[in-house]
């Protein structure tokens, strides 16, 4: 019986989670283009519903009636998988998501190992949609997309593992209460790794300017040029829920996470993920691409030897103090 | 490494085309570019041309000068002013037609007009090219749509003028049109600084743009490249300096160059022509002379036996037009040289060992309209 009550609660927890994940990769969208538009002086949606705020709900009907088209000489095992290897890591990396004090699926007590992990899977993704169209666009971007997202991996990864020296845990949520006094981001060592983050966080959900694997300006639309109806939308949601993570990721890490006076736990972790995700889309309307060898150049020379150097002061500073 | 690594035979790579064209979104029209690839780096391209041919000088054959001017329109539809004018300015050096000041002078404004707009547009189309979605390109078209506005007020047309007349222009400058100008010249040239910090001090347009697609000088005289990207490789010739007509020698102005001929110099080089021909507006509309510049009579031109070529500056470079008469009222034959078609046909020399990124910057910053190309 108790088990039963068990999988009753997982299942709830789980509706609510994907409830919460369609509801914001749709608001992202929205807001995106809203953005988008301000920059660009323009008004962005307008018709459908409030300022075009029932805009996306009206691009996912159009796209699950679209019919679904896959080219005759597709591998079709791994092109129907891809989608699903798309969304499906980005969803499960909410498990670990402290909204509140008490509103997380799973305190894991390796929360943030977890969450790199399993955000790390979306790669495959790509490069199976790209693999599987059997197109030279596709098969292009894919191959950037794996280059792209391993190395900067590594600078990501560094950029954490300077947080969790200062927070001495791999918990989110014990994470967020060292940083009940001051938010990480005051620490000189973890403003750089902050900015760190970003850079490569950017680059690890394919946003611009490091878009290099769909660049529609010379790879068509890259990996999802094939795709159509659902699946496409699927690589959509996919995309803006890995978007929403790491946003979420860095306010949790860096900014306090749902800490903060007066306003409600909930509410400060979703106004700090949002000014994240705003400065995002602020930069990705912004800048110009960059180019797939200064890409790697990038992670590589610049950027992981940063992270190292960060990671050696933040050790010394560290043993110091204690 | 790499050479160890095919004899070894572990890993085998090939080269492989890719079809760049006619339908993608950085080919500037259908343009068919065949990309030879190995991996990332372009070893080639060769380039097909006609999905947009329509037969334009044949269709001259058939019309009179006058029925002709709308179909120039139709060569370079970003610059449909310039083309107009060069046509004009052949059929009045075949017919020894005189045009008074004013319309000389009404013609520089409405041409310097359209260099600007067409410039707004390759800059804003390079940068979309090179990846800033969309931004600067929505920046340029609120600055090229007050060109526009203009224009429409001026003949009550957008895009396809069809404005100048052999002998003159359509319509005259009103008072509300002199001042609409003026507006514009003021509101634009604080509008220059706007792409100079959106655009000339980003890092990393500057890492996309510096030192790729580098086009020598002699390679650009030999295939016969002109403007901005011929003076963007270090040579100073502009046809309204170096053989100035409609009036161009009664104004002062600059001609921007750039130094290493890439596509940092080729944006350059525009957006410094834009300030340039703000400069000629500005003396030109302040100048007016008094006059009727339009054309009262004599749509219907008898042409003489004899030939004409008259060049001019368009804002891709030197639009040529052609004209043989035989004593009736249709050109014997009728000849156009676009500035694209040479400015394209330098693209197999530049994309060498380019990466497939740069292949679409070097395209962009060429700034090539196909409508001209196919004809």
């Amino acid at each position: 019986m108790v088990k039963f009550l068990d999988i009753i609660f997982n299942t709830g927890i789980g509706v609510a989670l994907l409830g919460f994940i369609s509801a914001s990769a749709m608001f992202l969208i929205w807001w995106e283009r809203k953005v988008s538009a301000w920059i660009q002086n323009r008004f962005g949606p307008m018709r459908v519903g409030w300022h075009g705020l029932l805009q996306p709900i009206a691009d996912a009907v159009k796209l699950l009636l679209k019919e679904n088209i896959s080219p005759a000489s597709a591998d079709k095992l791994v092109w129907w998988l891809a989608p699903f290897f798309a969304v499906v890591p980005a969803v499960m990396a909410f498990i670990c998501m402290p909204f509140d004090k008490n509103l997380i699926a799973r305190d894991l007590n390796t929360g943030v190992l977890f969450m790199i992990a399993i955000t790390s899977i979306c790669v495959f993704g790509i490069f199976m949609a790209g693999w599987g169209s059997n197109n030279k666009y596709s098969l292009l971007s894919a191959m950037r997309a794996v280059a792209q997202i391993i190395s900067y991996e590594i600078p990501l990864t560094l950029s954490v593992l300077t947080v969790l020296m200062f927070a001495n845990s791999l918990s989110m949520q014990d994470i967020v209460r060292a940083q009940s006094k001051y938010w990480f981001i005051v620490y000189p060592n973890l403003t750089i790794a902050f900015i760190i983050y970003i850079i490569s966080a950017t680059a690890e959900v394919n946003r611009a300017p490091f878009d290099i694997s769909e660049a529609e300006s010379e790879l068509v639309a890259g990996f999802h040029t094939e795709y159509s109806g659902m699946k496409f939308a699927m690589f959509f949601i996919g995309e803006y829920t890995n978007f929403f993570i790491i946003s979420a990721i860095a306010a949790t890490l860096f900014l306090g996470g749902w800490q903060g006076p007066f306003l409600p736990p909930v509410v400060w972790f979703l106004l700090k993920t949002y000014a994240i995700v705003f400065l995002l889309m602020w930069v990705r309307w912004t800048f110009p691409r960059v180019r797939v060898d200064q890409l790697m150049a990038f992670a590589w020379k610049v950027l992981t030897p940063i992270a190292f150097v960060n990671l050696l002061i933040a050790g010394l500073f560290l043993i110091k103090t204690r | 490494m790499e050479t160890a690594l095919k004899e070894s035979k572990c890993i085998t790579t090939e080269e492989f085309l890719i079809n760049m064209g006619p339908q993608h979104p950085s080919t500037h029209g259908v343009l068919y570019l065949e990309l030879k690839l190995d991996g990332e780096v372009a070893l080639g391209c060769t380039v097909h041309l006609g999905y947009l041919h329509r037969g334009m000088e044949k269709i001259a054959e058939s019309r009179t000068l006058t029925q002709f001017i709308p179909f120039t329109d139709r060569l370079d539809y970003i610059a449909s002013m310039n083309n107009n004018l060069a046509f004009v300015l052949a059929a009045e050096k075949l017919l020894g037609l005189e045009v008074n000041a004013r319309a000389k002078y009404i013609r520089v404004v409405i041409a310097e007009l359209n260099r600007i707009a067409s410039h707004l547009l390759g800059i804003g189309c390079f940068a979309q090219d090179l990846g800033a979605f969309a931004t600067p390109l929505f920046y340029c078209f609120r600055d090229r749509e007050k060109i526009v506005d203009i224009f429409n007020e001026l003949c009550g047309n957008r895009l396809t003028y069809n404005y100048m007349r052999i002998g003159g222009v359509q319509f005259d400058f009103t008072k509300e049109i002199e001042i609409k100008i003026k507006e514009f010249i003021k509101y634009m040239s604080n509008k220059v600084n706007d792409y100079e910090w959106l655009l000339s001090g980003n890092v990393i347009f500057l890492a996309r743009t510096k030192n790729v697609g580098v086009l020598l000088k002699e390679v650009a005289i030999n295939y016969g490249v002109t403007g901005p990207n011929l003076r963007a490789s270090g040579v100073k010739w502009d046809l309204r300096k170096d053989e100035p007509y409609s009036g161009y020698e009664n104004f002062q102005f600059d001609i921007p160059t750039g130094i290493n001929g890439d596509s940092w110099d080729r944006y350059k080089v525009k957006l410094e022509e834009i300030k340039e021909s703000l400069k000629i507006i500005e003396q030109a509309i302040g100048a007016l002379p008094e006059g009727d510049p339009t054309v009262k009579a004599g749509r219907q031109h008898k042409l003489p036996v004899g030939e004409a070529y008259m060049r001019s500056e368009n804002p891709r470079g030197e639009l040529g037009f052609y004209i043989a008469g035989d004593g009736s009222f249709n050109p014997y034959r009728l000849k156009i040289r676009p500035p694209s078609f040479s400015n394209l046909s330098v693209i197999a020399e530049l994309v060498k060992g380019c990466k497939i990124a740069d292949v679409v910057c070097i395209l962009g910053s060429l700034d090539i309209v196909m409508g001209e190309i196919d004809r």
